[in-house]
C-alpha cells in the first residue's frame, strides 16, 4: 500500500476538527486551524511524488491530484484570511467564542469532506462525502442567525438536499447498470472498475443515470436553473465560507460530474454528455451575466459572477477535446484563486464599512488604498482582461470553440462581455467614486489576497512548462 | 424468485406510491405527519421483505432504522414541535389539490414509462421497484414544491428519501445501503429538527417560508 499520504490528507483535517472543537481560546484555535490546513496542503503537494494507485475506497490519479492541490492550497490561504476575519468578528461581538469553536471544527470537517470526495474511488463514498460537505456549509452559512442568514441556510439546505437526493438516484442507476457486467457487491461501485467495464453497460440506464447526476451534482455546481441557493448562501454566511464555497465546493461537485462524464464517454451506445453540459453552461453564463446588472449587495454580486464562471468551465468541459479541457482546467484554477482573493478583499471591506450594500460603498481606492486596489485588481482579473490568467483561459475556451462551433463561441463571448460590463458598471463607484462610510484602518491580512492575485498575474504572463504538461496530461485523460 | 415473493414486494412498493399520493391532499399538518409515519412503516416492511427475499441480513438494519427512526421517532418529534410552535392548523398549499393530483398522476406515468422502457434487461422485481421508487421521489418533490410550510417541506423531503431507500434496497447486492440510510437519517435528524425549526421559530415567530421571503436582502 502506497496510499499513506493519501490517507494523511483525510486524517489531518479529521483529527484537527476534533482538537479544534475542544480548545476554548479562539486565538489558539485560529492558529491551529492554519497549521492543520498548511499540513494538509504540504501533504497534498507530496502526492505529486507518489505513483497513482487505487484501492477499494481510495484513488489517486492525475485528475484528482490537481483538484486536491488546488483545494488544499485555497483551504490553507483561506484559513489565514479567516484568522484575521474572525478576530474582527469577535471584537465587534458578532460571533461568540463558542460559535468560533464550532466554526473552526466545521471548517476542518469541510476540508475533510472535500478531500474525501476527491480521493473516493467508490461512487457511494463520493456521494456521502459531498453530502457531508453540504451539511457543514449549511451550518456555517446559518451561523450569524440573522433573518437573512437563516433563510439562506434553509434554502441552501432544501435545494442542496434535493440535489443530493437526485444524485443518489443517479448513483443507484449506475450501480444497476454495472451489476450485470461487474457482478454484485462492492466492485460495482468502484470507479476504477467501472471505467474499465463501462463499455459493456446498458447505455439506456447510463443515459438516465447521467441526467440525474447532472441535475443532482449540477445543483451543487450552481448551474443556471438550479442555482437559486448560491447567491443567498454566499451573501449571508461568514466571508471565509463564501470564499471556500466559490473557490472549492463548486469545483468538488464539478469533479464528481467529470468522473461520470468519463464513464459515459467510454460507452459508445450512450448519449454524448458534452452537449448537455454545453447547454447548461451557456445558459448559466448568459443568465448570470444579465443578473449582474441589478445587484445591490457586493457578495451577492460576486456569487452571480461565480455562477457565470462555473458556466464557462462546464461549457469548456462539455466541449471536450484536449484544448477545451485544458482551458477548462486552467479556468477553474484561475477562477478559484481570483474569486477567493476577491472574497478576502470584500470580507475586510465589509468589516471596515460595516455594510455589504453596494450603494453604501464608495471610493475604496481612496479610503482604503490597499484593499481597494486589491479588489480592483481582482475585478480586472475576474472580468477577464489581459494580462491576467483568466483572460488567457477565457480566450482559450472561446477560441477552441470557434474552430468547432462558431455560434456557440459567439454566444459565449457575448455572455462574457455582458458580465464584464455589469461588473465594471456596478463596481466603478465602489472603487473610484467619492469615499463613503467609515474609513477606519483595519487589521487585515493582505498576504493571502495578494499571493492569489500574484499567481493569477504570473499565470497570465508565463505558464511554467511543468504546469502546462501536467494540465495537458489531465486534459487528455478527460477525453 | 417465486410468484408470491414477487407479488408481496410489488404490493408493498405499490402501496408506497399510493401513500405518497395520500400526502398530496392532506391539508392538516397532523394528518400529513400520520400519513408520513404510515409511509415509513410500509417502507420498513418493504425493506424487511427485500432482506428476506435477497437473504441479505444487513438490510434488516435499514428496515429497523426506517421503522424506529422514521416511522416513530421523527413523527413524534415533529408532533411536539408543531404543538410547541402552535401551528397545528391548516397546511397552506401553493397550488390547488386537483391540479396537484393531476400533476402527481402525470409524474407517476412519466416514471413508469421512463424506467420500464430503459430496463428491459434487468430482473423484473428490481425493474418495477425502480419505477415505483422514481414515482415516490417525484411525488416527494411535488409535495415540497406545493407546500410553503417548513415542516411540510421537510415531510416531503423525507418521503422523497424513502423512495431512494426503496431504490437502493431493490438494487440487489448494492453496497453501502445501510451507511447511506444512516447518513440520510443523520441529515434529517441533525439539521432539520435539532437546529433549523427551533431557530426559525426563535427568530421569525412563524415557520411559514412566505414570511421568510420578506427578509430577502434583494427585495427591501
Amino acid at each position: 500500500m502506497r496510499l499513506d499520504a493519501l490517507e494523511a490528507i483525510l486524517l489531518i483535517p479529521a483529527a484537527a476538527a476534533g482538537v479544534l472543537a475542544v480548545f476554548p481560546s479562539y486565538k489558539l484555535t485560529a492558529r491551529l486551524n492554519v497549521l492543520a490546513a498548511f499540513l494538509t496542503f504540504a501533504t497534498a503537494l507530496s502526492l505529486f511524488a507518489v505513483e497513482p494507485s487505487s484501492g477499494q475506497y481510495l484513488l489517486l490519479d492525475d485528475l484528482n491530484r490537481v483538484f486536491i492541490a488546488l483545494t488544499t492550497l485555497i483551504g490553507f490561504t483561506t484559513s489565514l484570511f479567516s484568522a484575521s476575519y474572525i478576530g474582527h468578528e469577535i471584537a465587534i461581538g458578532r460571533l461568540t467564542p463558542i460559535l468560533i469553536r464550532f466554526y473552526h471544527a466545521m471548517y476542518q470537517v469541510l476540508m475533510f469532506a472535500m478531500n474525501l470526495a476527491l480521493v473516493a474511488n467508490n461512487i457511494g463514498l463520493m456521494w456521502v462525502a459531498i453530502e457531508l460537505a453540504t451539511l457543514t456549509t449549511v451550518l456555517m452559512v446559518g451561523m450569524y442567525r440573522t433573518h437573512e442568514a437563516l433563510e439562506a441556510a434553509w434554502k441552501y439546505f432544501i435545494l442542496g438536499s434535493v440535489g443530493i437526493a437526485l444524485a443518489l438516484f443517479g448513483t443507484i442507476l449506475v450501480y444497476m447498470a454495472a451489476r450485470p457486467v461487474v457482478g454484485e457487491g462492492l466492485d460495482a461501485m468502484v470507479w476504477t472498475v467501472l471505467i474499465t467495464r463501462a463499455s459493456q453497460f446498458d447505455p439506456a440506464l447510463l443515459n438516465v443515470a447521467f441526467v440525474f447526476l447532472l441535475l443532482g451534482y449540477g445543483t451543487k455546481v450552481g448551474l443556471a436553473p438550479l442555482h437559486a441557493w448560491l447567491p443567498d448562501a454566499h451573501a449571508e454566511g461568514p466571508t471565509p465560507i463564501s470564499a471556500v464555497l466559490s473557490g472549492l465546493l463548486l469545483n468538488v461537485a464539478l469533479y464528481a460530474l467529470l468522473r461520470f462524464k468519463l464513464l459515459l464517454a467510454v460507452n459508445t451506445g450512450a448519449i454524448a454528455p458534452g452537449p448537455l453540459m454545453v447547454i447548461m453552461g451557456l445558459i448559466s453564463v448568459i443568465f448570470a451575466a444579465l443578473m449582474l446588472y441589478r445587484r445591490r449587495d457586493i457578495k451577492r454580486m460576486f456569487a452571480y459572477s461565480s455562477i457565470e464562471h462555473m458556466g464557462i468551465i462546464v461549457f469548456a468541459f462539455g466541449m471536450g477535446g484536449p484544448l477545451a479541457n485544458f482551458a477548462g482546467l486552467l479556468h477553474m484554477t484561475m477562477h478559484s484563486l481570483t474569486k477567493s482573493a476577491i472574497f478576502f478583499a470584500v470580507g475586510h471591506i465589509a468589516q471596515v464599512k460595516g455594510t455589504q450594500k453596494l450603494a453604501d460603498l464608495g471610493g475604496l481606492t481612496v479610503s482604503n488604498p490597499v484593499l481597494g486596489w486589491g479588489l480592483a485588481l481582482g475585478v480586472v482579473a475576474i472580468a477577464g482582461l489581459p494580462p491576467l490568467g483568466i483572460f488567457m483561459s477565457e480566450f482559450l475556451v472561446v477560441s477552441s470553440t470557434f474552430a468547432r462551433a462558431p455560434w456557440l463561441a459567439i454566444l459565449l463571448g457575448i455572455g462574457i462581455l455582458i458580465a464584464l460590463g455589469g461588473l465594471f458598471l456596478r463596481l466603478n463607484t465602489v472603487l473610484f467614486g467619492d469615499p463613503r462610510g467609515p474609513t477606519a484602518p483595519t487589521e487585515a491580512s493582505y498576504v493571502p489576497m495578494f499571493v492569489h492575485l500574484a499567481i493569477v498575474l504570473a499565470a497570465g504572463i508565463y505558464l511554467p512548462p511543468t504546469f502546462v504538461s501536467g494540465f495537458q496530461n489531465v486534459a487528455n485523460l478527460l477525453g | 424468485m417465486g410468484r408470491l415473493e414477487f407479488d408481496i414486494a410489488h404490493l408493498l412498493a405499490g402501496s408506497l406510491v399510493l401513500i405518497s399520493f395520500m400526502m398530496l391532499y392532506q391539508d392538516r399538518l397532523y394528518a400529513l405527519l400520520n400519513t408520513y409515519a404510515l409511509h415509513a412503516g410500509v417502507l420498513a416492511l418493504s425493506v424487511a421483505w427485500q432482506a428476506f427475499v435477497q437473504q441479505a441480513p444487513h438490510l434488516y438494519i435499514t428496515a429497523l432504522i426506517a421503522l424506529g427512526f422514521k416511522a416513530i421517532i421523527i413523527p413524534l418529534a415533529l408532533h411536539r414541535i408543531i404543538v410547541r410552535l402552535g401551528i397545528h392548523r391548516e397546511v397552506e398549499t401553493a397550488v390547488g389539490f386537483g391540479l396537484t393530483m393531476l400533476t402527481g398522476i402525470g409524474l407517476v406515468a412519466l416514471a413508469m414509462v421512463l424506467m420500464l422502457r430503459i430496463t428491459p434487461g434487468a430482473d423484473p422485481l428490481a425493474r418495477e421497484d425502480l419505477a415505483f421508487s422514481l414515482s415516490v421521489v417525484l411525488l416527494g418533490l411535488l409535495v415540497m414544491v406545493t407546500r410553503r410550510n417548513a415542516v411540510s417541506q421537510v415531510v416531503g423531503f423525507m418521503s422523497l428519501e424513502n423512495g431512494l431507500v426503496l431504490a437502493a434496497t431493490a438494487a440487489k447486492g448494492m453496497p453501502l445501503v445501510v451507511e447511506i440510510s444512516i447518513a440520510f437519517s443523520v441529515l434529517i435528524a441533525f439539521i432539520v429538527i435539532g437546529i433549523f425549526l427551533f431557530r426559525i421559530r426563535e427568530r421569525f415567530d412563524t415557520v411559514d417560508l412566505q414570511a421568510l421571503d420578506r427578509f430577502r436582502g434583494e427585495r427591501r
